[in-house]
């Protein structure tokens, strides 16, 4: 508890106090006749400035600022107002549960802020940094590109860099959700917010702080809450309405139903006042944006970074994903498994395709080049001509030379034998006359075909796969995965089109995702109505244009975050149905004359403390399946 | 354009925070801005050269509204 809060409760418990001895005495000492008895008046004013003083001078301030409508002056109306028809026990007992109400709020919302930023601890204080032989410690902020950083065991890593000495094991949990620890040593990216373990790391500085890892998540999540969900700016809008028509309905019932009907005055004022009580919004305007941040809070918590509550939402009424196959069902390594020279040796057909795809840094030729394994004499290549979605036109020592699939064969009418086996197959030319094939395939990611049948359960209904593989591989693939739609043979700019096409297709709210590990997926990232992205294994661009990111590429988290985020919209919707249905009730009451000042206030910061404690579940995160 | 962040101490009221974010989107000159109850902070994004006129409105308007918020600079 805070040092205001500790006065508050001081405050709480001497009015208290004092009003139980009055209340009591009102029905012992004096039985009749306190409402004219000047000196209770008089004790039960002094008690309620002691409650309420605060209130009061808070409402007087802001109308002389021009802002009227708040709970500070609607709590003195509706108190005035129970002084002024003579219920001073009443005034001061609504005041004082208001008061308690208040203050639990403060609480439980100081709690719930607290867990969060607990959560979200990831922001190193310190860089540890040598100068003159001795350590110093340095704001990271101070520590540039190419400075050496020294990492002691359990620290956290401050900024993101490569390891110059020294081996660890480093615990990502904060980053990625990923329990086991990652080994690393001289020669691996390490990124900041990690927490290093067992031994002292040398680091070049590889980014600045602004640029790293901890800084960009950071940004991120809290960046998160200004993107609103659709049900966040539904309550806005409410709340600047709500509030002066239920003021407007107090001022008419105090008055009109007097004046037509002839009633007493005292008793629709009191009634008016219970309008007043309730015409706060606070409930909603606290629990509703505190579940999405809990939700997004619980999802980073997983190594998932959810940018914005509104892709909250759409998670979950996502029931299409369409994935990218390379590197998000697939582990996107690509080895050379097999090859089948024709009129050459094996060495030369791997050297002519090494050659061939030497300037390429597609993951193909990257395979293709680990294979060969020796340094490539680049000298001998010339005219080299990417086509996209074919393959690699080039010159090796002045000899045109074909690298690339089916398509480029047909097209160069070479006569190639085809191969029907499953991977992604080279075909290499030379000079018209067919070399062979290269045959490479792909592993399937672990844990995907858990993955989808995860995503079935909890709701997605269609599951498709888009890749620029031939048809045989892919349909091999989805038939193992459990994919119900397979469209194959793509080139970059058909996946657009691809994902237009399913989008149409898909009915009222329903939402659509992509998954896909970014290279050339950006386009395709923000079209889709739920942008995923691989974190770890994806370009910065496909990071940026994501909605959400998979900070250790484990597919089966995409479950997981749809899980979290129908849990927070059924405890969003939860709090809106009750906290609006205990004030309609109240309200309804209140005007016929059935409800009390007490079950006004319980409808204003009862229903808040209520909706704060509910809205604080989204936070809790169950590893498992379940949850 | 600059963007800049602050810490708000003392920012109790929800609905003072969205009405803060509201009225600092209002002052010419700031392009963006967002105040939230949650982390307790504030960001804006306004003009680099009026960024210190801004910043003096923005703490009156803040005054105004939620007269025990403080924003630390």
């Amino acid at each position: 508890m805070t040092k205001k809060q500790k006065k508050m409760l001081a405050r709480i418990i001497v009015t208290f106090v004092v009003l139980a001895v009055l209340v009591v005495g009102e029905h012992t000492i004096w039985p009749d006749g306190t409402g004219s008895n000047w000196a209770a008046i008089l004790i039960y004013l002094v008690v309620y400035l002691v409650i309420g003083y605060d209130i009061v001078y808070k409402a007087l301030r802001n109308i002389s600022h021009g802002q009227v409508f708040d709970e500070n002056f609607l709590m003195m109306i509706a108190t005035f107002g129970a002084f002024g028809v003579g219920e001073y026990s009443e005034a001061v007992a609504v005041m004082l549960f208001y008061q308690v109400g208040e203050l639990f709020q403060g609480y439980a919302v100081g709690k719930s802020r607290q867990s969060i930023s607990d959560m979200m601890d990831i922001c190193p204080e310190y860089a540890n940094i040598e100068v003159d032989q001795e350590l110093r410690q340095v704001d990271p902020d101070d520590v540039e590109v190419g400075d050496i950083i020294i990492v002691k065991p359990g620290e956290r890593i401050p900024l993101d860099g490569v390891v110059m000495e020294g081996e660890s094991l480093v615990d990502t949990a904060a980053l990625t959700g990923e329990s086991v620890p990652r080994k690393v040593q001289a020669g691996n990216e390490i990124i900041s917010g990690c927490v290093n373990g067992s031994g002292t790391l040398k680091v070049k500085v590889t980014k600045e702080f602004d640029d790293s890892t901890v800084a960009k998540i950071l940004e991120l999540v809290e960046n998160a809450s200004s993107k609103k969900a659709k049900v966040e700016n539904f309550i806005t809008r409410f709340a600047k309405y709500y509030t002066p028509v239920v003021t407007i309905g107090a001022v008419l019932l105090a008055i009109l139903p007097p004046l037509l009907f002839g009633g007493v005055f005292s008793d629709w004022i009191q009634r008016a006042c219970i309008f007043l009580v309730i015409s706060c919004p606070c409930a909603l305007v606290i629990s509703v944006p505190m579940g999405f941040f809990g939700g997004i809070g619980a999802a980073s918590r997983l190594g998932v970074l959810v940018k914005g509550s509104n892709y909250l939402e759409a998670l979950a009424e996502m029931t299409t994903i369409v994935f990218d196959k390379t590197g998000t069902l697939t582990k996107g390594e690509f080895k050379v498994s097999k090859m089948y020279p024709k009129n050459v040796l094996k060495e030369e057909l791997l050297e002519m395709a090494a050659l061939g795809e030497g300037y390429s840094n597609h993951p193909i030729a990257g395979s293709i080049k680990e294979a060969y394994g020796k340094t490539l004499d680049l000298s001998r290549i010339s005219d080299a001509q990417e086509i996209a979605g074919h393959g690699i036109r080039v010159r090796i020592d002045g000899k045109e030379t074909l690298v690339g699939n089916e398509k480029l064969m047909k097209e160069e009418t070479i006569d190639y034998i085809p191969c029907k086996e499953n991977g992604t197959v080279v075909y290499v030319a030379r000079q018209g006359v067919f070399l062979g094939t290269i045959l490479i395939s792909d592993t399937v990611k672990e844990g995907v075909k858990e993955a989808i049948r995860d995503m079935k359960k909890v709701g997605v209904k269609h599951c498709v796969m888009l890749t620029g593989d031939r048809k045989e591989t892919a349909d091999q693939v989805a038939g193992e995965l459990g994919i119900d739609e397979v469209h194959a043979e793509l080139l970059p700019q058909d996946k657009v089109a691809k994902v237009e096409q399913l989008l149409k297709k898909k009915k009222g709210k329903e939402k659509l995702a992509f998954a896909g590990d970014g290279i050339n997926d950006a386009p395709v990232l923000t079209r889709a109505d739920i942008g995923i992205a691989m974190g770890s294994m994806g370009s910065d661009a496909a990071i940026e244009a994501a909605d959400v990111v998979l900070m250790d590429d484990d597919v089966r988290k995409i479950a997981s975050v749809v899980r979290i985020s129908r849990k927070t919209l059924s405890i969003v919707k939860q709090n809106i149905v009750f906290a609006l249905g205990v004030k309609a009730v109240v309200l309804i009451l209140g005007a016929c004359g059935m409800a009390n000042m007490w079950e006004a206030v319980f409808a204003d910061v009862g229903v808040s403390v209520i909706a704060i404690i509910n809205s604080m579940r989204t936070l809790k995160v169950n590893h498992k399946a379940g949850g | 354009m600059m963007k800049k962040k602050f810490k708000l101490k003392d920012l109790d009221c929800a609905n003072c925070a969205a009405k803060m974010e509201e009225g600092i989107k209002k002052i010419p000159g700031v392009s963006d801005a967002s105040v939230s109850f949650m982390t307790q902070k504030m960001t804006i994004e306004a003009e680099e050269e009026q960024f210190d006129e801004i910043m003096k409105k923005v703490v009156s308007l803040c005054a105004k509204i939620e007269p025990d918020c403080e924003i630390l600079m």
